[in-house]
């Protein structure tokens, strides 16, 4: 069977994506851990007995609750600075006076990345770790199975009313007496979330028939995502939150008194906010949160407020089932905050603390074999043993100082051993399935190989080569590799303890894998082999000429290579930006030699050459005249091409593309200071921001049109007039959906008081983005039926260009047009001084598109952490978020720059006629393979580096990236291959 | 080619080297506290006057071409023109002290180096710097000292990400520490590099 390289290279990036999903499922596994619920309800451990046989502690119940009423304010992303820093002096006074001087305790909790709002609720809730998968299943919460302690709370008879984000009502559901959900979804609403949950606290503070109250406001999550964390809506927020706490906490004083025990209130966030205003990374401002614990028990503070403790945002969990009188959840992993306790007597401290160490060590054992051995374990029972010995003596009458002090020490082995065992648990969170894993690896590396194999043939002149289908997979081989892949799967699955996704798949799903991965091996062994048969006998061409490889060639080798190898290090993950930053400037700097080259040394060499070139021509025309053959038309063509490009390179367009690298290279150093990214530096001021504070709209608005113009001029030059017209009045309609949902500002418009959520203006824009993609099909399908001439198909393809530049224009913020524009504006100065006149082959402009792309991935904001990715692109134009689309309209917002660029690359390639008409197989086949490389070297990194401390907070999020990044370029394969089924039918015709 | 040429290189490549190596390790005697690490725009601004002095007094002293005997008019003006170069070379590095030390630091290796030999002819630069354009061994050493010191300065733009917290890894040192190694290594390299290729190098004169 014949193949064309563009066929073979989608078929094969379209089985990598299905390696790289089978790989992510394996790495990010569902978190199935806990035990089924029935079980964990087991009998209290009772307190440790005391050595010596007779004495036995009769305390083995679980100790009284210390609090009658709890209130749990959860504010989303609130940051620790809100409330501890100068913004919580000046916005929540009483706050500030209650933390300081009042009846409290205050802390910093440490939220464990994603810090995202569902794993963090089940975090808090459960005192478990949650796994990173919960990013992705964030948007359709499913309930909690884990034990938690909303459930333990439920079974224990309280009454728990809960107001704020519904994602706790899908959580748990059917375990509030009383709910109100609020939907999280639209974005740009800051008040009427909060409205929803404040106007039912009044009725809810005056009753009596609750005991938990749960409240989880959303506002200032919202105004984060929207306008960052020091835009002037926050301050006002944070008003409003402290009102409702003043509120609160005075109407539980009141309700104080008797013998009942005091009410508690507690205020936490769920996590921060980056300097950006979203989150979801680790950051120091993303993971900071403030944690508050109010309430008449504890000793009124005096003395000078210091900086708080940083505690564990799990050990909330805990802390509040000592405070109720619960038993801790079984796969908690926090510890007791100490000083909440810590007006009970020693007795009861130590009852809670060993509570809290037998607790973690079942868990240990539960989960460890060797437990034994852990140093975690062996601090618990030499705690343990001293308490029973502390018992004993308690036992006995002794109450002097002495029993004080001892127990003082016992206490610091508890907190001791507590903490060794939640360290040594939460390292062990993450298990990875790894014959899913396995399974995923192989396939992509297979599909690498064979990439590999077939590249000198695929990038030959005709770009087409021979797939043997018939040899391969009726050979022994490949009987024999299916069975013995087929026995270990079921080997594999018989023998592991369940939890293996590719085990709970199908039968028959299986073992269509293992056929397609024996036929891969095939296929790459029968390659080799004709590599081989092949180059017995190549003793005349000793390699192919290395004085063949320019400068840039060179470095576009290099820098493939060395991208690939920095991702093994986690500050070039988190900096890759850079790295692509540094290997486009070093790119530019070579097309810069390159040019001058061409322009002033090939002038005198080339006079030289093309004189021997025509007395060649001279001659050849000689000896053919003699042979009477007419041959002049293909001559003066050849002549034609040398004198054409040597008038090109005179004149003034001389002088613009030899300062063009410097322009680009101008360009990008803007592009650099739009949008700091990363995570060593993306602290430092950048233009972005300074466009986006609420007191530079004017300059914002002053600059979003002028770059709606300057997209107009650059794209419409090759548009037919329909389009021109749709893509003006497209721009038009972003300038007003950006206008009506309140970034800029109209020059008539003086208040910004109307913001609506601009879906008139975003469904406008829409229309005429998806008229002008239909208009370019339209001419598309003409070429194809009717095989018209080339510019038809080339107009068509820039129109579904263009179009796409309008949806991202659309859905870009406002602060980052310029970036489109650039994007627009380098395009075309390399189109027309670089490539045509340096007259590169497909492959290398293929991967310069490959790099420019990646390099604005980058500019346009985004960075290898999930906190970059901007949600509220999913909800342009929409009332209510619907998934589909909303899905679809984020991976095109957070793609823009690799997108376009692959687009522009097509475009390209097909409007270049004198390209011959493999140029678009091989840009296909080299865009394929150099995206398969990094994600095959990074799939075996990663595994390679599972237990690295940073796999969850850096390389995690970049392995989303990546698969999702492989995913995209499947589709743009897929769309090329379409595009040359074309040209390849019309060459036939 | 001969071989009182090839000595007169390498007399003048040990030279410059030690002008590099003195200025890491000399002003320790004058300043207290320098060193390479601890204080860099000195040692960067010491490493730039030394070596451009040096290339200065070498080009009059032992001048690879004798010097153009020309009017002290155009004399005046290729001299103006060579600042002119030498200025335009430090490019945009105006906007922070550590960039501009660096530029001149670079340009002292490169642009400096160019000048002294080839002065302010853009044809013989660009001459030189293309393939098989070199004309004599003064034009070989030039070629690969500047590709060396350019290489190194790249190379040494590779650890600044990385999170080690040294303090060799903040903007300008690595950078400035990879072209003076390279620079050095460029001054090693290049008459090795004659004297092993001195069959094939065969000049022709324009």
């Amino acid at each position: 069977m014949r193949l064309r390289s563009g066929v073979f290279a989608s078929s094969c990036l379209l089985v990598e994506a299905l390696g790289v999903a089978l790989f992510l499922r394996g790495f990010f596994p569902l978190p199935v851990r806990s035990l089924p619920r029935s079980e964990a309800r087991r009998e209290p451990p009772a307190e440790p007995a005391p050595p010596g046989s007779g004495t036995v502690s009769n305390w083995t119940k679980i100790p009284p609750p210390l609090f009658k009423k709890v209130v749990l304010v959860l504010i989303d992303a609130l940051r620790d600075d809100f409330v501890f820093g100068p913004k919580g002096k000046q916005f929540m006074p009483y706050t500030t006076q209650v933390v300081e001087k009042g009846t409290s305790h205050s802390f910093i909790a440490e939220a464990k990345p994603p810090t995202v709002t569902m794993p963090r609720i089940k975090a808090l809730m459960t005192g478990s770790i949650p796994g990173f998968i919960d990013i992705i299943v964030n948007l359709n919460s499913p309930a909690l199975l884990e034990d938690n302690l909303i459930w333990q709370a439920k079974t224990a008879g309280k009454r728990i009313i809960f107001y704020g984000d519904d994602t706790w009502v899908k959580l748990f559901p059917k375990h509030f007496v009383e709910y109100d959900g609020t939907t999280s979804f639209f974005v740009s609403d800051f008040t009427e979330v909060d409205d929803n949950v404040t106007r039912h606290l009044d009725r809810v503070l005056k009753r009596e028939d609750w005991d938990i109250l749960i409240l989880h406001y959303l506002g200032l999550d919202h105004i984060g995502h929207v306008t960052g964390p020091n835009s002037i809506l926050v301050g006002p927020k944070l008003r409003e939150m402290d009102n409702i706490l003043k509120k609160i906490h005075i109407s539980l004083l009141s309700k104080e008194g008797g013998a009942a025990p005091p009410n508690l209130l507690v205020v936490c966030g769920d996590h921060g906010m980056s300097e950006t205003g979203s989150h979801g990374g680790s950051s120091e401002e993303e993971v900071h949160t403030p944690l508050l614990f109010i309430s008449s028990a504890f000793e009124k503070r005096n003395g000078p407020f210091s900086q708080p403790k940083v505690v564990q945002q799990t050990d909330l969990a805990t802390t509040l089932a000592v405070g109720l009188g619960l038993p801790i959840s079984k796969n908690s992993v926090g510890n007791l905050i100490l000083p909440i306790v810590g007006g009970k007597t020693m007795r009861e401290q130590l009852r809670f603390l060993h509570l809290n160490g037998f607790q973690l060590s079942r868990l240990l054992q539960e989960n460890t074999p060797a437990y034994e051995k852990d140093p975690g374990y062996e601090h618990f029972k030499i705690a343990e043993k001293s308490h029973g010995n502390w018992i004993k003596l308690y036992l006995d009458g002794n109450n002097s100082e002495v029993l004080l002090n001892l127990g003082k020490k016992v206490l610091k082995q508890y907190l001791k051993a507590l903490k060794t065992l939640s360290s040594s648990l939460s390292k062990q969170v993450a298990q990875y399935d790894m014959y899913s894993m396995m399974v995923g690896t192989v396939i992509v590396l297979e599909v690498l190989f064979l990439l590999l194999l077939i590249t000198p043939k695929a990038l030959s002149r005709r770009a087409e080569f021979e797939v043997p289908l018939s040899p391969p997979l009726f050979s022994l081989l490949f009987y024999l590799t299916c069975l013995t892949l087929c026995a270990v799967h079921v080997i594999v699955c018989t023998s592991a303890e369940g939890l293996c996704y590719f085990c709970s798949m199908s039968w028959w799903t299986a073992a269509a894998v293992m056929v397609l991965i024996s036929a891969l091996m095939c296929g790459i062994l029968s390659a080799v082999g004709k590599i081989l048969q092949n180059s017995r006998p190549p003793v005349k061409n000793p390699v192919v000429s290395n004085s063949s490889w320019s400068e840039v060639d060179i470095l576009i080798l290099a820098g493939t290579v060395g991208h690939v190898l920095s991702l093994g290090a986690s500050s070039f993950i988190e900096e890759e930006h850079q790295t692509w930053y540094f290997l486009i400037n070093t790119l530019c700097l070579a097309l810069c030699q390159e040019l001058c080259r061409n322009h002033f040394l090939l002038k005198e060499g080339d006079s030289q050459h093309s004189i021997t070139l025509k007395q060649n021509f001279d001659n050849v025309k000689e000896t053919y005249e003699c042979k009477n053959i007419d041959i002049t038309a293909p001559d003066d063509s050849k002549l034609g091409k040398v004198t054409a490009t040597d008038e090109f390179l005179k004149g003034s367009d001389k002088w613009i593309s030899l300062a063009s690298p410097w322009i680009i290279l101008i360009c990008c150093r803007l592009l650099r200071s739009l949008n700091q990214t990363g995570v060593q530096w993306a602290h430092r001021p950048d233009f972005g921001h300074w466009l986006t504070s609420s007191e530079h709209k004017s300059e914002l608005s002053f600059l979003a049109a002028i770059s709606l113009v300057m997209i107009f001029i650059l794209v419409q030059r090759k548009c037919s007039l329909v389009s021109k017209i749709a893509m003006a009045l497209g721009l038009l309609g972003v300038y007003s959906y950006r206008a009506a949902i309140g970034n800029i500002v109209f020059p008539w418009q003086h208040d910004s008081k109307d913001i609506s959520k601009g879906i008139t203006e975003a469904r406008f824009v829409y229309v005429f983005v998806l008229g002008i993609v239909f208009t370019g099909t339209k001419d598309l399908l003409k070429s194809q039926v009717i095989s018209a001439d080339c510019g038809v198909r080339s107009t068509g393809l820039w129109e579904v260009y263009s179009g796409l530049v309008l949806l991202a224009a659309l859905l870009l913020r406002p602060h980052n047009l310029p970036v489109l524009v650039f994007c627009l504006l380098i395009q075309t100065m390399m189109t027309k001084y670089i490539w045509r006149p340096l007259k590169f082959d497909a492959a290398q402009i293929t991967i310069m598109h490959y790099w420019f792309g990646q390099a604005f991935f980058y500019f346009q904001g985004n960075s290898n952490g999930i906190a970059t990715v901007d949600v509220s692109a999913g909800f342009v134009g929409l009332d209510s978020y619907v998934e589909i689309p909303a899905i679809f309209l984020t991976a095109f917002a957070t793609y823009a720059g690799p997108l376009l660029w692959a687009i522009h690359l097509l475009c390209y390639l097909s409007s270049e006629v004198s390209r011959n008409s493999s140029a678009m197989g091989h840009g296909c086949f080299c865009y394929a393979l150099v995206r398969s490389v990094p994600v095959a070297v990074y799939i075996i990194l990663v595994t390679g580096l599972r237990y690295h401390l940073f796999i969850w907070s850096v390389f995690s999020p970049k392995l989303l990236y990546e698969g999702m990044h492989v995913l995209i370029t499947a589709g743009v394969c897929l769309f090329f291959t379409a595009m040359d089924q074309n040209r390849s039918r019309r060459g036939q015709d | 080619m001969s071989e009182a040429g090839v000595r007169r290189l390498c007399a003048a490549n040990l030279l410059r080297g030690c002008s590099v190596l003195l200025a890491a390790t000399a002003p320790r005697f004058f300043l207290d506290g320098f060193s390479v690490l601890g204080t860099p725009l000195t040692w960067l601004c010491a490493c730039s006057v030394s070596v451009s002095a040096l290339s200065v007094v070498l080009n009059a002293a032992l001048g690879p071409s004798p010097p153009p005997r020309r009017g002290s008019l155009a004399h005046k003006v290729g001299f103006l023109k060579c600042c002119m170069y030498f200025l335009m070379s430090f490019g945009r590095a105006f906007l922070s002290l550590n960039t501009f030390l660096f530029a001149v630091l670079l340009s002292t290796f490169t642009t400096l180096q160019c000048l002294c030999v080839l002065g302010p002819n853009i044809q013989a630069w660009i001459r030189v710097f293309s393939k098989n354009g070199a004309m004599s061994i003064w034009d070989n050493n030039l070629q690969i000292t500047t590709v060396c010191s350019v290489l190194g300065a790249w190379f040494g733009a590779f650890p600044i990400p990385l999170d080690w917290d040294r303090p060799w890894q903040v903007w300008p040192i690595s950078c400035s520490l990879g072209a003076t190694f390279g620079y050095l290594a460029g001054l090693i390299i290049a008459p090795l590099w004659i004297h092993w290729n001195r069959k094939q190098l065969t000049y022709k004169s324009r």
